[in-house]
């Protein structure tokens, strides 16, 4: 890697407010970043570490997206004037891959900066080489990996040599492996081009060992405005650690709360598969011979690398995928009436026998409001008026969604939206809970309540099927492990879909 | 998803820039839309079958890809040898249907046409490479990069909504509102694949932003998008298959222009 000629950041009560929304998204912002500094940048949910870093990037928008005040300047100059000094990685690998081969897409920054075409692939080679994919540059992008996909996007970030690196939750849809693969060659990188960098990362332990400075931003209408801390690592967190972690921030050394052991021994089998293959498209296999059991009162953890199948499993076990071969079986009580095969039932019988909760909240999302949406299970089934309101007023309650009862779905954070997704289904109070992903993404807060609320879930007697990347849910859970083990075709094309 | 698929071709004219495949399917079929006769088509099919040789599809591919266009040719003809403009001997008649000596040959000719018109253009496009494609519209057509990349950057997300279409299918089916409203469940699902697709978008728009797409300044192209002899040569080809097509027409006396008089 070549050296670039490091940037420096200069913010002066800076602040941001999209157009649509009357609380400024970030205010009265102050800081200077030396070049060649190694910035984490933390903050609650809703501090506006992302704005800040789009502002960096010049990719905020003009006047019509919003209003800005103060000033924020990357050498000097505007950050919105400066496009291409700074290079941006955000959190979503799909969102990113812009075209359809490997090397094409590392070479499209460089086109747009006019860099001559001998150049231009001359840099494709080189940063293919320091994020570590070793690809052929034909190989199409669609076949990565969700770790290979985001060092896919930096290493088309770095080719344009931004003096500025700036990475917004760059592991947070990354399975163990894909988080130790990208924040390596973040590391690398920096020490080998010398670039200034600004990381945004709720996982504090991951991006340590990388950052020489930590900058804490205050959440909106709090007391603590602008810059909550700023200093080295050591120092902001010691003084500040405990304060963080109560913001969602992932300390390390301060573990959120953990749940309690089971109280009782797992009850009777409510599901069952024997010698079950599931398929996402019909005569497409992506696991097979699987036998498993879930019992009432117990956590049963699906865990495996990407690719396995786990989400296919999970969408089978739940009744919303036929059995590619094998069986899904219910047992009499989850049955209660409604015949032993769940795909077999009907829509309005899963709601209260079992319930999903997709990986991607979007894609269940069905009503205009927070209050509505959890009204929708609840008038499938036909409830009374009186006892709807009462459990959606409840679950509104627990999951801390009252002030935003009447906000629109979509608007919510990703926090938030996870917590609606789940209580969503809770509405309709089914005996086995599928969840897919549930603590992706999510900050420590977050996490502990939902970790906490499937905990209560399982010792009233539910079964909490679980498919998930993150130890630290089996661990808190108790949960039984059922591992998936990695496809074949994986293993035969060396990883590709590792 | 099979729009997208991208593997190396062989075959002279599979490796020919889209661009020249673009212009040698205009040139074929811009003559064989203006006449309605049967011998300037089945010419123009003969040659094109000796074009097809050097596609760079296989045998099985070729039926694979092209199996629509040989349904949809004797459908058409057998719509009009019923129901075409009746002349000359009518062979049989019922109700509305009239088959004549007219009919049928008019039924002829659009059998010839439509494969003479649909096949080229079948065979050719085959094998372009969507990102190959848009190099050549930009550079060589100078078409606004902007639009180009922009709509190869949208053409890879089709894939991710027939994901998304699934995901909104089961979990409409896990939420308990999948057994009645079949049609509103549609709407509704068409809405929020709608929602999905302008995020999903917006993101993209981002990324693509950050990586100093629409910067000020002349924009390099990575891959040269080259219009050489050998793409010259495939418009020849094409031009040649129109001229041939059109002159034996012409001179068997039976081309038929028609914009032209009756």
């Amino acid at each position: 890697m070549t050296a670039v000629s490091p940037a420096a950041i200069t913010a002066h009560a800076w602040g941001w407010r999209h157009a649509s929304r009357r609380a400024w998204a970030v205010r009265d912002v102050t800081f200077r970043v030396e070049p060649g500094e190694r910035v984490l940048l933390l903050g609650a949910s809703g501090a506006g570490k992302s704005t800040l870093l789009q502002a960096l990037a010049g990719v905020l928008g003009g006047d019509d997206e919003g209003e800005s005040e103060g000033e924020l300047l990357v050498d000097g100059r505007p950050a919105a004037a400066s496009r291409g000094r700074s290079g941006l990685v955000l959190q979503d690998p799909d969102a990113q891959v812009i075209l359809a081969r490997v090397g094409d897409d590392v070479a499209f920054g460089c086109e747009n900066l006019g860099v001559p075409r001998d150049e231009i692939w001359e840099r494709v080679r080189s940063t293919l080489d320091a994020v570590g994919l070793d690809l052929p540059l034909d190989r199409p992008t669609k076949a990565l990996s969700g770790g290979q996909k985001q060092r896919l996007a930096l290493a088309g970030t770095l080719a344009m040599r931004p003096g500025l690196l700036l990475l917004d939750e760059p592991t947070a849809n990354l399975d163990p492996a894909g988080v130790a693969e990208v924040r390596d060659a973040v590391g690398r990188i920096v020490d080998a081009t010398g670039s200034t960098l600004v990381v945004v990362e709720h996982r504090v332990d991951v991006w340590l060992p990388v950052v020489d400075r930590v900058i804490v931003l205050g959440a909106e209408g709090t007391a603590s405005e602008g810059l909550l801390a700023d200093g080295n690592p050591q120092a902001v967190l010691g003084a500040r650690g405990p304060e963080l972690a109560r913001a969602g921030v992932w300390v390390p050394g301060i573990p959120p709360l953990l749940p309690p052991a089971p109280v009782r021994e797992p009850g009777e089998e409510l599901l069952s598969a024997r010698g079950l293959s599931v398929a996402r498209v019909r005569g497409v296999p992506v696991a097979a011979g699987i036998d498993l059991e879930v019992r009432a009162g117990e956590a049963l953890a699906i865990t495996g690398p990407n690719g396995a199948g786990k989400s296919t499993l999970g969408l089978t076990l739940a009744g919303l995928l036929p059995a590619s071969s094998g069986a899904v079986e219910a047992s009499a009580t989850l049955a209660a009436g409604a015949g032993p095969t769940p795909i077999a039932w009907r829509s309005r019988d899963l709601l209260t026998r079992i319930g999903t909760v997709f990986q991607d909240p979007e894609h269940q999302l069905l009503a205009r409001t927070v209050r509505e949406e959890l009204e929708v299970g609840p008038r499938a089934l036909g409830l009374p008026e009186s006892e709807t309101r009462s459990r959606v007023d409840d679950l509104l309650e627990r999951l801390r969604l009252t002030p935003l009862a009447r906000a629109n779905p979509y608007t919510l954070s990703g926090g938030e939206k996870r917590r609606l997704t789940v209580a969503a289904v809770l509405a309709t109070a089914p005996r086995v809970l599928v969840l897919d992903e549930p603590t992706f993404g999510q900050d420590a807060r977050t996490w502990a309540e939902l970790v906490a609320l499937l905990a209560r879930l399982r010792d009233e007697g539910s079964a909490v099927i679980t498919i998930t990347h993150d130890e630290a849910v089996v661990d808190a859970l108790r949960a039984r492990r059922f591992v998936l083990p990695a496809p074949p075709s994986a293993a035969m094309s060396g990883g590709v879909a590792a | 998803m099979t729009l997208l698929e991208t593997r190396p071709r062989t075959g002279a004219v599979a490796q020919t820039n889209p661009v020249a495949k673009l212009a040698a399917s205009a040139v074929i079929a811009l003559p064989l839309i203006l006449t309605l006769d049967w011998v300037s088509a089945a010419v123009a099919l003969a040659l094109e079958s000796v074009l097809f040789l050097f596609a760079g599809l296989s045998w099985r591919e070729f039926w694979v890809r092209t199996w629509p266009v040989w349904l949809a040719a004797p459908l058409t003809a057998l719509t009009i040898a019923l129901y075409g403009a009746t002349s000359g001997q009518v062979y049989a008649e019922w109700f509305v249907v009239r088959i004549s000596e007219g009919s049928l040959m008019l039924a002829i000719a659009t059998f010839f046409r439509v494969l003479a018109v649909a096949l080229p253009s079948v065979v050719l496009f085959v094998t372009v490479d969507p990102t190959d494609l848009a190099d050549g519209l930009a550079q060589i057509l100078h078409l606004p990069s902007r639009f180009v990349l922009g709509a190869l950057a949208g053409l890879r997300m089709v894939g991710l909504f027939l994901d998304d279409w699934r995901a909104l299918e089961l979990a409409r089916r896990a939420r308990g509102v999948a057994d009645r409203g079949r049609i509103r469940r549609f709407a509704g699902m068409a809405f929020a694949l709608l929602v999905l697709s302008i995020r999903r978008g917006s993101k993209l728009a981002t990324a693509m932003e950050a990586r100093g797409f629409g910067a000020p300044g002349q924009r390099t192209w990575a891959r040269a998008s080259r219009f050489g002899r050998r793409e010259w040569a495939l418009v020849a080809v094409g031009a040649a298959i129109s001229t041939l097509a059109v002159s034996a027409a012409v001179a068997a006396g039976t081309w038929n222009f028609i914009l032209g008089p009756r």
